[in-house]
C-alpha cells in the first residue's frame, strides 16, 4: 500500500542537466527565481517562459511529470490568479457587474503572478527531477561550507539529511508491516469519523516511533564501528569538481539577468 | 602467529537503572584469539555473546581485568579509532548498519571517516565490493536488495576500512537459508584468501561447525573450547547448557544410546551418511 509512494522523484538520466555539478544547478536555481522576481513586463516573461521550457527540453524529462507535480497546488494557484484578478485597482476598467469590478492591470497582474508561481516550482521541479538526492545534499554541504566558521554545523546537518532520506523505505516498510499487524489484532483504520480515524493511528505510530528509537541506537554503534568522528579530518569519495559545462552554465545565468534587467526598463 | 583479542580475567556489568543493582555479565572471563583463525562463539540466549563482542573494538569497556586487540588495550582511549580500524564489526540487521542510499557511498563510509584520500577509496571501495560480489550493485539503493545481500555490502564497508579482524555478531540471524549461505560463504573466503582473523557469534550449529574453532559460552564463562569436532562430541555438555549439537552428531548420539558405537565427529551429513552405511554392513 505505503510502498507505492514515489519517493525524492528523482529520474536518472544523461542529459547535460542531468550532468551539471549539484552546486551549479543549486546556484542557478537561485539565479532563475530572482531573475523571475526581477521580470516585469511580457517581453521578460517570455523570454523566463523560453528559458525553462528550453531547460526542461534538454533534461528530456517528460512535461506530464510537471504537470502532475503541479496538481496539489492548484488551490492555491486558483485563489491567487482570483485575488490578483478582482482586487487590483487600476485606470482600465474592464468588467463592472454587481459588487464585482475587473480592471485590465487586474486581468495582467493576476497572469504575471501565476506565470512567476508557476515558473518557479517548475524550476524548482527541474532541479529535484535532475539531481539525485544524495548528490543534492553533497552540493548543499559544499555550499554552505563557509558557514563553518560561524560554527553552523553543515556536515552534521547533511548527515542527518542523508541518514533521513535512507531510512524513509524503511520506515515506510515498517509502518507496512505494522497496519498489517494491527490490522491481524482486529484494528479498523478505514471507518468511523475523522476524529475515530486520527485515534485508530495511535496504535501504528506508537511502535513505529519505538522501533525507530531502537534503529537509531543501532545505526549510532555501527557508525561509531566505522569510526565515525563528525565531519573534521574526513574524506570524500566522489569529490565535487566544476567542469566546463558548469561554466558554461553560469554564463548563461549571467547572461539571464543582464537580459532580464535589459527588457524590464526597454521591453513591453 | 600473534594473538589477535587476548581477554583477560573480563569483568562487565550492565548498569543499573537509578539505585537497582546491575546485572553482572562477566566476572572473570579469559579467551584468547589467534590472528588468522576463524572463532565461532557459541551460546544460548543472555550467556554474554553479545556483550564480549562490544568489547573486542571499544563499544563496551571492562568493569575489571583486560581486553587487548593486536597489542592496544581498549581502554586506552588514543588507540579508540586506530582498534576500530583493525577489528572491524558487522551486526545482525544489514539494515541498521547501512548508513548511506548507494551502496557504494555506504561501502566509502568507513575509509571515509578515516580520512583517506579520494582515489584510494574509490580504489578500496571498488576491491571490497568485488570480494563480497556485489560490485555489480555498487549504484544500487540498498533497501532494493535482499537481505543477504545488504548484509554482505554492510560486510565490505568492514572491509574496505581493512581491518585485521572482523567480528561479526550473528550477521545471519535475520536471513533466508540462501542469504546465510552467501553470507558465510563470504567470511569464509576472506578467512582463507585474505587471512583475516575472523570472530563469528552465532547460534547455528552448522555455522559453528564451518569454524577451526568453537567457544561455548554459558553464564559469563567459557564451558567448551576446541575445534568443532571436539566440542560437538560432548553432546550432554552441550544439552545441558541448552545448545544442541548439529543435527548429525544428534543422530550418531541418538543411534548410540539404542545400543550402538558410532563416533561423534561427523559434522557434515556426507560423511555421517557414510560412517552409518559403513556401519550397516558390519
Amino acid at each position: 500500500m505505503l510502498k507505492d509512494i514515489t519517493l525524492g522523484q528523482f529520474f536518472p538520466g544523461y542529459s547535460a542537466i542531468h550532468r551539471l555539478d549539484p552546486r551549479t544547478k543549486l546556484v542557478m536555481l537561485v539565479v532563475y527565481i530572482v531573475a523571475l522576481f526581477l521580470a516585469v513586463n511580457w517581453a521578460s516573461y517570455a523570454l523566463m517562459l523560453v528559458f525553462l521550457v528550453t531547460c526542461i527540453a534538454i533534461s528530456k524529462i517528460p512535461a506530464k511529470a510537471f504537470f502532475r507535480g503541479m496538481k496539489p497546488l492548484i488551490f492555491i494557484l486558483v485563489f491567487t490568479g482570483i485575488l490578483n484578478l478582482f482586487f487590483t485597482q487600476g485606470e482600465n476598467l474592464l468588467v463592472e457587474f454587481w459588487v464585482i469590478t475587473i480592471y485590465w492591470e487586474g486581468v495582467t497582474r493576476a497572469i504575471f503572478m501565476l506565470l512567476r508561481i508557476l515558473m518557479m516550482i517548475m524550476g524548482t521541479f527541474l532541479l529535484t527531477y535532475t539531481t539525485s538526492p544524495i548528490s543534492l545534499t553533497d552540493g548543499l554541504e559544499s555550499l554552505l561550507s563557509p558557514l563553518k566558521k560561524i560554527k553552523v554545523p553543515v556536515h552534521e546537518l547533511s548527515m542527518m539529511m542523508c541518514i533521513a532520506l535512507r531510512f524513509i523505505p524503511t520506515l515506510i516498510e515498517e509502518t507496512d508491516k505494522i497496519i498489517c499487524a494491527q490490522k491481524a489484532r482486529g484494528a479498523d483504520f478505514e471507518s468511523g469519523k475523522l476524529m475515530q480515524r486520527v485515534k485508530a493511528l495511535v496504535p501504528i505510530l506508537v511502535p513505529l516511533f519505538v522501533s525507530a528509537f531502537r534503529r537509531a541506537d543501532e545505526l549510532a554503534t555501527a557508525m561509531e564501528c566505522r569510526c565515525y568522528q563528525g565531519g573534521d579530518g574526513r574524506t570524500k569519495m566522489k569529490l565535487l569538481r566544476y567542469k566546463l559545462l558548469d561554466f558554461k552554465a553560469y554564463a548563461v545565468g549571467i547572461l539571464l539577468i543582464a537580459a532580464v534587467c535589459v527588457l524590464r526598463h526597454f521591453g513591453l | 602467529m600473534g594473538i589477535a583479542i587476548s581477554v583477560e580475567h573480563l569483568a562487565y556489568s550492565y548498569p543499573g537503572v537509578d539505585d537497582t543493582p546491575g546485572v553482572a555479565v562477566f566476572k572473570d572471563l579469559n579467551l584468547q584469539i589467534e590472528e588468522g583463525t576463524f572463532v565461532a562463539i557459541l551460546g544460548s540466549n543472555g550467556c554474554g555473546k553479545s556483550t564480549l563482542a562490544k568489547h573486542f573494538n571499544s563499544i563496551l569497556l571492562p568493569c575489571g581485568g583486560q581486553v587487548t586487540v593486536f597489542g592496544m588495550d581498549t581502554l586506552d582511549e588514543d588507540s579508540l579509532i586506530a582498534i576500530r580500524r583493525t577489528t572491524g564489526m558487522v551486526f545482525q540487521n544489514p539494515d541498521n548498519q547501512i548508513v548511506a542510499n548507494v551502496v557504494e557511498e555506504d561501502v566509502a563510509f568507513g575509509p571515509e571517516n578515516l580520512g583517506i584520500a579520494s582515489p584510494m577509496i574509490r580504489q578500496r571501495v571498488d576491491n571490497a565490493l568485488k570480494q563480497v560480489g556485489m560490485y555489480e550493485f555498487r549504484e544500487h539503493a540498498p533497501h532494493l536488495l535482499s537481505g543477504g545481500q545488504k548484509q554482505r555490502v554492510a560486510i565490505a564497508g568492514i572491509i574496505a576500512m581493512e581491518p585485521k579482524c572482523i567480528v561479526l555478531d550473528e550477521p545471519t540471524a535475520m536471513l533466508d537459508p540462501r542469504g546465510r549461505r552467501e553470507v558465510m560463504q563470504t567470511i569464509t573466503k576472506l578467512n582463507r584468501d585474505k587471512n583475516i582473523t575472523v570472530v563469528l557469534i552465532t547460534h547455528h550449529m552448522d555455522e559453528a561447525a564451518m569454524a577451526e574453532r568453537v567457544v561455548v559460552l554459558h553464564k559469563g564463562t567459557v564451558a567448551i573450547d576446541g575445534t568443532p569436532e571436539e566440542v560437538f562430541s560432548q553432546v550432554e555438555k552441550l544439552h545441558s547448557i541448552g545448545l544442541a549439537a548439529p543435527e548429525t552428531v544428534e543422530l550418531c548420539w541418538e543411534l548410540n544410546k539404542l545400543g550402538f558405537q558410532l563416533p561423534l565427529n561427523k559434522l557434515n551429513a556426507e560423511t555421517c551418511a557414510q560412517t552409518l552405511l559403513e556401519e550397516w554392513k558390519v
